[in-house]
């Protein structure tokens, strides 16, 4: 059979054996609808619940603090509408990042044609949002701030603690986006101050179509879903039970696995980088330095297009992602990266590699001989060079 | 989102590199994307493309499309040459995603830009 190596865990992940295992009576046996009263119903309830106990003890929350959702875009466009929208009596401003999920930008932007003013923090060539221009970005209507824990693009872990702390100084509803960051790093809401939270379940292999908005408990916000008693009125509709139990199992072994898992992707990630460093000439990682999750490296290769690297390596059966997409005619560089300050030319020739549970050693030297190979066949083509460089030829 | 057939051109670039004693070169630059292909060809005294090859920084779309443009101006007369448009590189690729149009467009630019800088250095030449 063809070699297949998959780096792109921080798109998605597999669903884990013992997450399945818990999810497959949840189609069959215990198939009852958990309004229902009846026994069928309470077996139901009985699994929704220890899923949401979970959830709640694998971030410090309480458990009436959970509500599934259809996953993490869902969360962050509720979070946002739903925090600004309940919060609109006492101001209209919003402060964010220009490097958050596009889940966070679009609802923003939303709220932005409806009158609200959103400040869109810079952030440094770290992939950093500093706490003094947040603080200087603070005014007397600012009702909310959104900053993400782990960017998904570089990995840079935000200083959340320090964010959350001035949200609460100045009585701003604080949310984050921890979709990228969860399972890396320990969240703890009490001790971050955070009010609203996004998580997923398929970044952290679970299911797809599953992921849960932490609310505090005090904290307004306007329901999302009209109709249904489920998730205490606020977001109606038939809880997918296979989906948020396995998404529950999925965050308990997250929690419990999470030391051992940053030890191998730590090991892993740096042997790559120093192999691609010491082998390919005219690269640039980007990111933080050392303030950044373990499963993610973004590397910048000079002189290629990126999209390129990506099919090349996928003839190899290596699955990457780039920052930059070709949309509707023109090539959007990445904008987590452009906010960086990082170069269009190098953006442009960007790649994601996120390491996950499954990857090894040996798949690392496959992939860094077969990049090898796949930039120099690229620079060979480029027209680019830089004096003495090596697409030059 | 490729067809197999723009893959596989992708995958092994006909007519990649330098024309040696190349008589006419093309670059352009995409102020979309960044794209940039570069085309050399060299004309023959009856006004024959000889040769024709290219270099490209790129998205595979732009690879293959400047492959199939170097390919199809080989052997034609520069008025041939100057006739090969974007339409005709995307048939031969047997179609591209719309939002690669520009790629195409981006090759074809190529052609004429090296085609343009023949006839520029034989009007020098004549001059002298």
């Amino acid at each position: 059979m063809e070699k297949k190596v998959y780096l792109d865990n921080a798109a998605t992940t597999y669903v884990a054996t013992e997450v399945l295992n818990e999810m497959m009576p949840c189609f069959n046996v215990f198939y009852g609808n958990p309004n229902s009263i009846h026994s069928f119903g309470r077996e139901a309830v009985g699994l929704v619940d220890r899923a949401r106990d979970r959830i709640a003890k694998a971030i410090g929350a309480r458990s009436n603090e959970i509500y599934f959702t259809s996953g993490g875009t869902e969360a962050d466009n509720w979070a946002i509408k739903g925090l600004a929208h309940a919060y609109a009596y006492k101001g209209k401003h919003i402060i964010t990042s220009k490097i958050e999920h596009p889940a966070v930008l679009g609802a923003c932007k939303a709220l932005e044609a409806e009158g609200f003013e959103v400040t869109y923090l810079p952030v440094d060539q770290n992939g950093l949002v500093s706490l003094a221009e947040l603080i200087h970005a603070i005014r007397k209507d600012t009702i909310l701030i959104s900053i993400m824990a782990v960017n998904n693009e570089v990995g840079t872990i935000q200083n959340i603690k320090a964010i959350g702390k001035t949200a609460k100084e100045n009585d701003i509803v604080f949310h984050t986006d921890a979709v990228q960051a969860f399972g890396a790093l320990k969240l703890d809401v009490m001790d971050m101050e955070i009010d609203a939270m996004s998580l997923s379940s398929h970044k952290i292999y679970g299911p797809k179509g599953v992921g849960a908005l932490y609310v505090r408990n005090g904290i307004r916000i306007e329901n999302l879903i009209d109709g249904g008693h489920q998730e205490r009125n606020r977001r109606g509709g038939t809880t997918n039970v296979p989906g948020v139990v396995g998404f529950g199992k999925a965050a308990e072994i997250a929690i419990r696995d999470m030391h051992i898992f940053n030890q191998k992707v730590k090991s892993l990630r740096d042997y790559f980088v120093k192999e691609i460093t010491s082998k390919i000439p005219y690269i640039k990682i980007n990111g933080h330095p050392h303030q950044k999750v373990n499963n993610i490296v973004n590397v910048s290769f000079e002189l290629v297009d990126g999209e390129a690297v990506l099919m090349m390596l996928d003839f190899e059966g290596i699955a990457v992602s780039t920052g930059s997409a070709c949309l509707s005619g023109a090539t959007e560089p990445s904008y987590v990266l452009a906010s960086m300050g990082v170069e269009p030319e190098l953006s442009q020739g960007s790649i994601r590699f996120s390491f996950g549970r499954s990857t090894t050693k040996a798949d690392i030297d496959y992939t860094v001989e077969k990049l090898v190979e796949v930039i120099e066949k690229l620079r060979k083509i480029s027209p680019q060079t830089k004096a003495g460089r090596k697409g030059d030829k | 989102m490729y067809n197999s057939k723009v893959l596989e051109i992708f995958k092994n670039p006909k007519n990649v590199g330098i024309v040696k004693g190349a008589n006419g070169v093309g670059k352009v630059e995409s102020s979309v994307c960044g794209d940039i292909i570069k085309v050399y060809i060299k004309v023959s005294e009856d006004g024959i493309i000889e040769e024709a090859k290219f270099k490209a920084f790129g998205c595979p779309a732009s690879i293959a499309a400047a492959s199939v443009a170097a390919e199809l101006i080989i052997g034609k007369t520069l008025e041939e040459a100057n006739m090969e448009t974007s339409a005709r590189i995307v048939e031969v690729l047997g179609g591209l995603p719309e939002e690669k149009a520009y790629c195409p467009a981006l090759a074809e630019e190529a052609i004429k830009a090296a085609l343009e800088d023949y006839y520029k250095k034989k009007e020098k030449e004549l001059k002298q």
